[in-house]
């Protein structure tokens, strides 16, 4: 096949990417959207495969087939709960993957003596550039894998001179990269800088706390489009590079609003450690004598009298696996004629959108779930707002304009203002930020201690009793 | 340098292609969009087939069989992990 017949391929493949990525926007359009994206990349690879180059098929086939049964199996099996760290893994694979090609390619050009590609500084400056963001993003990606996962400490691990570390690996790495750009005779300075880069990306992300990991891996999800577009510019492959760009476009905006919906900088995230120190100062003043708790009875004939009812899910309702019994509820109280929707807070769960993700498994409709800003306006209309295993995403303290408060300016979701608050909840304990929550304490919220999952089936039962 | 600006040209249309499709979907999808667009990251695999097949050295056969089998594990379980949430999100009635 001549060149120009693949690059038109190519060019579909393209096209089928942006039209899968557009698929996205709308949930009924959203499978058959995947399916184009799977098939431009079927299509990508068929017809990569016909290049005359290629006198083996035996290391591909086994490359292919090794990597489709990890990737298979994995994806297959993983809950629903621990799809950012999932997503973490596959990222690292990408991101290595494009490394190790970038070195594949180098070294290959080094054993055909290919003076003209090594001479060109397009060549020799993507390849140290998708190499060293290739090698960041798969070692930050391995380490928010463990800490997603539970294998290390999720609090950062903040060690004494760590901004000087990572500025010497930085600049190390830049260093080796121009090295390798100024001397492509060699490719030890090309492999010394992924060593250098490899352990850049594990020291950038252990300092950072498991509740910034959304940030984390939607920044890492970007790096690993710009370096699988650095090597479309390796070889001059204009699918590699659309691609590539449209990831790296996906991972930067989901990056940006995950930052504006905690109201940090992308700096803060990353370099601040914060959630490394708890402070208890003002919780006594704030709750002494102020929380009042009910039981499952109380709540229940609270919830029989409301006619709207909000429910704000957190990430500990999802830890508790309580979701299928929220599902039982909501159509408890529907079948009473209560009108019941889910406030989705931007950073609800562990990653972008994951809340969403995990209630639609446990089939409660996709309409019921609003986002912050459509929801907000109608607290007022709500008679009892069910707080469940959410903590600093409902904290009013983040409206106060105190620099001291580390949620300050946070958006929040409004459920002060509804008429009353059931919270759902083990203990007082703070959430993230660290800090006591005025809400717990107000005149209009009740506690309900325990379990979100045993707490949810306590309401069931005492529903269907009254 | 032709070659060069003809590649950043197509660099550049794209990341405001992306930034302009991205922007639309809603936060509900956002999960299956960080999943999807990774899978479609996993493009390297384009890139690393030719060299796994050259049968040039040890040393490019080795790593072109790494790269080919991380970036088809990146594709077929971004993929495949994509459908599966996108399933629940199919209206049950």
């Amino acid at each position: 096949m001549s060149q120009a017949l693949i690059n038109l391929f190519y060019l579909a493949a393209a096209v089928l990417f942006i039209l899968g990525l557009k698929g996205l926007s709308h949930p009924r359009t959203a499978v058959r959207g995947n399916l184009m994206g799977s098939a431009g990349m079927l299509l990508a690879v068929v017809v990569t495969l016909l290049d005359q180059r290629i006198v083996s098929f035996q290391i591909i086939l086994a490359g292919l087939v090794v990597g489709g049964l990890i990737g298979g199996i994995l994806a297959a099996r993983v809950a629903m709960t621990s799809m950012p760290q999932m997503v973490a893994v596959f990222n690292g694979f990408g991101g290595a993957a494009s490394a190790v090609a970038v070195g594949a390619v180098v070294e290959e050009a080094l054993a055909r003596g290919m003076i003209e590609q090594l001479t060109s500084a397009q060549f020799t400056v993507a390849s140290a550039a998708s190499g060293m963001i290739g090698a960041v993003t798969f070692t930050g990606s391995m380490i928010a894998f463990t800490k997603l996962q539970g294998l290390i400490l999720e609090k950062p691990f903040l060690f004494p001179g760590r901004h000087v570390v990572n500025l010497m690996l930085l600049v190390g790495s830049l260093g080796l990269s121009g090295w390798f750009v100024a001397d492509p005779s060699s490719s030890l300075s090309f492999w010394l800088m992924i060593a250098a880069a490899s352990v850049l990306g594990i020291l950038l992300v252990v300092p950072i706390g498991g509740a910034d990991m959304p940030v984390v891996i939607a920044l890492l999800n970007s790096y690993s489009g710009l370096a699988a577009a650095g090597v479309g510019w390796v070889l001059n492959n204009s699918v590699l590079i659309i691609a590539g760009s449209l990831v790296g476009a996906a991972g930067f905006i989901l990056t940006s609003l995950m930052c504006r919906a905690m109201n940090r900088s992308l700096t803060n995230v990353m370099f601040a450690g914060v959630g490394a120190t708890i402070s208890k100062s003002d919780e006594e003043d704030i709750y002494t004598g102020k929380i009042k708790s009910a039981s499952a009875e109380d709540v229940a004939m609270m919830l029989d009298g409301a006619r709207r009812v909000v429910i704000v899910p957190g990430y500990g309702m999802a830890v508790a696996q309580a979701q299928y019994v929220v599902h039982d509820l909501t159509q408890l109280l529907e079948s009473k004629d209560v009108e019941v929707e889910f406030a989705i807070h931007p950073v609800a769960g562990r990653m972008p959108g994951h809340m969403n993700v995990l209630l639609a498994e446990a089939s409660i409709p996709y309409d019921k779930l609003l986002e912050m800003d459509v929801i907000n306006p109608s607290f007022q209309q709500t008679d009892v707002t069910l707080v469940i295993g959410a903590n600093d995403v409902v904290n009013p303290l983040a409206r106060e304009d105190d620099p001291s408060i580390p949620i300050a300016g946070m958006p929040i979701l409004d459920v002060d203002q509804s008429r009353s608050v059931v919270i759902v909840k083990r203990s007082l304990s703070p959430g993230f930020a660290g800090i006591a929550n005025p809400l717990f304490a107000a005149d209009n919220t009740v506690m309900l201690f325990g379990d979100a999952k045993q707490v949810a089936m306590d309401l069931l039962a005492a529903m269907k009793q009254g | 340098m032709e070659v060069f600006v003809a590649a950043l040209t197509i660099f550049i249309l794209a990341l405001f292609l992306g930034f302009e499709i991205i922007t639309k979907v809603p936060p509900l999808l956002h999960t299956p969009l960080m999943s999807g667009a990774n899978a479609i990251s996993g493009i390297t695999l384009v890139g690393t087939l030719v060299t796994a097949g050259s049968q040039l050295s040890t040393l490019t056969t080795v790593l072109g069989f790494l790269a080919v089998a991380m970036a088809t594990a990146n594709v077929v379980g971004g993929f495949l992990v994509t459908h599966r949430m996108l399933q629940m999100f199919r209206r049950k009635d």
